[in-house]
């Protein structure tokens, strides 16, 4: 039988103990909304203005060169495998550099031009 | 060493019971151990009632003591994202749980690839966190999932690298194989890769020092301000148990796991010793360092640990390459 029916019987086994677990807590724990216990948390003071917020994410910069990096990691695995291969071995360890070196370039780049600060 | 087949149906569910089971008693006793080595380090006595021998039983009583406070779900919020999100945040670590060898006979779900799978599966546990953080329809919650989202972006990455290098190492995916590899002098070759794990997994886990998301002081604490009762001791009791994962894994990785003397009888309790140890660690970091400032989270990922990373992979790449 493949592990990975194990793996799907642990998620229903962890999916079953958070049911449980708000069951239990249905039938010991009291029950008593007032509208200032539902009112959205400002530190005390009433709501300003409506439920969400506008801000203003910073982080995109990041995310994309999250993506391009992730791609590159995945790619990393299944050479992994195969770097031990004596016909690959020295030549993919030579296009793994040009191919994680264009990245590096990037990043670089990314930070030469003041894009990887918060503010 | 045999590898682990399973045939009967029943077997299944035992494992999985199993795992529930180590899920719930592991992340207590680290969760305890903080309680002490936290309060010994700041010169206090921590928990010493609940139990009666040094407070030993101090979080099974939050946990009785959570499960009958008022569920509270805001007027506002998103209310079955919001009720939901816990579960999103818990499962995944269970998940994970399940596929670390404690030794090579002692694994739940002997999976091939369970180094990547570790790392999926972790990952998917961070969208418990946006999740809360968007549902809630809070201004804190609301900044601190946006800090969430841009922390865990930035650490995954090292994460991953610091990973495949010693999949590279080992040649294969498969934690089992990775430890049964390991030999004592990769704790030099493979050092700055467990460094950049060990920080990258702390961030990862939005802990101290890296606990900008959650800062009290100035977000209330973030994704989860709006959770009452059980919800939010779910929350709580998930980040115990990444520390729990992320600890064993690096045993597993960087430590050699079950190796030790007598590794072919009790290796199991080598893996959790050393594992406990890492936990202890992690604990040390949030009493002994102050939060990073959220630009300066976001430097030390992309400029010190980013290229770290990949410096330990090329190490790790020419070392495989030339000499074997």
């Amino acid at each position: 039988m493949s592990p990975y029916v194990v793996i799907a019987a642990v998620v229903v086994v962890g999916l079953l103990l958070f049911v449980a677990a708000m069951g239990a807590r249905a039938v010991l724990a009291p029950r008593a909304p007032t509208h200032a216990k539902l009112t959205t948390y400002e530190s005390g003071v009433d709501p300003v203005g409506v439920d969400w917020a506008q801000t203003q994410v910073r982080y995109f910069v990041y995310a994309f060169l999250y993506v391009i990096f992730a791609v590159d990691a995945v790619y990393l695995f299944p050479w992994a495998l195969v770097v031990r291969n004596a016909h690959l071995g020295a030549v993919s360890l030579v296009e793994i550099a040009v191919f994680v070196g264009v990245l590096l370039v990037g990043l670089v780049h990314a930070g030469r031009r003041g894009l990887l600060r918060w503010l | 060493m045999n590898e682990v087949v399973i045939t009967q149906p029943l077997e299944v569910v035992l494992r999985a019971v199993g795992v529930l089971a180590a899920f719930l008693v592991l992340p207590l006793l680290v969760g305890q151990t903080e309680h002490k080595v936290m309060a010994h380090m700041q010169g206090r006595l921590g928990p010493m009632y609940a139990g009666g021998f040094h407070g030993w039983a101090q979080l099974v009583a939050d946990g009785v003591k959570f499960v009958q406070k008022e569920d509270i779900t805001p007027a506002a919020a998103d209310r079955s994202v919001f009720r939901f999100a816990p579960a999103v945040a818990l499962v995944p670590y269970l998940v994970a749980l399940a596929v670390i060898p404690l030794s090579p006979s002692v694994v739940a779900a002997p999976t091939n690839a369970s180094a990547v799978f570790v790392l999926a599966a972790t990952a998917v546990g961070i969208l418990g966190t946006l999740m809360a953080g968007w549902a809630s329809a809070n201004k804190y919650s609301l900044l601190g999932a946006m800090r969430s989202a841009a922390q865990l972006l930035a650490y995954e990455l090292p994460l991953v690298l610091a990973v495949a290098s010693v999949c590279l190492a080992a040649g294969t995916l498969s934690l089992r194989v990775i430890a049964l590899d390991w030999q004592p002098w990769w704790l030099l070759w493979q050092l700055p890769g467990a460094i950049v794990f060990l920080v990258a997994a702390v961030a990862e886990l939005q802990r101290p020092p890296f606990d900008m998301p959650v800062a009290d002081s100035e977000i209330v604490f973030g994704p989860y301000t709006e959770y009452t009762g059980l919800r939010f001791a779910f929350f709580l009791l998930s980040e115990y148990a990444g520390i729990v994962v992320m600890s064993l894994l690096f045993a597993v990785l960087y430590l050699g796991g079950w190796q030790g003397p007598w590794g072919e009888q009790v290796g199991w309790i080598w893996t959790l010793l050393k594992g406990f140890a890492v936990a202890v660690l992690i604990i040390w970091l949030r009493v002994a360092w102050p939060r990073l400032r959220e630009d300066q989270l976001q430097r030390l990922a992309w400029l010190v640990l980013v290229p770290m990373a990949l410096a330990q992979l090329a190490v790790t790449a020419v070392g495989v390459v030339m000499f074997e």
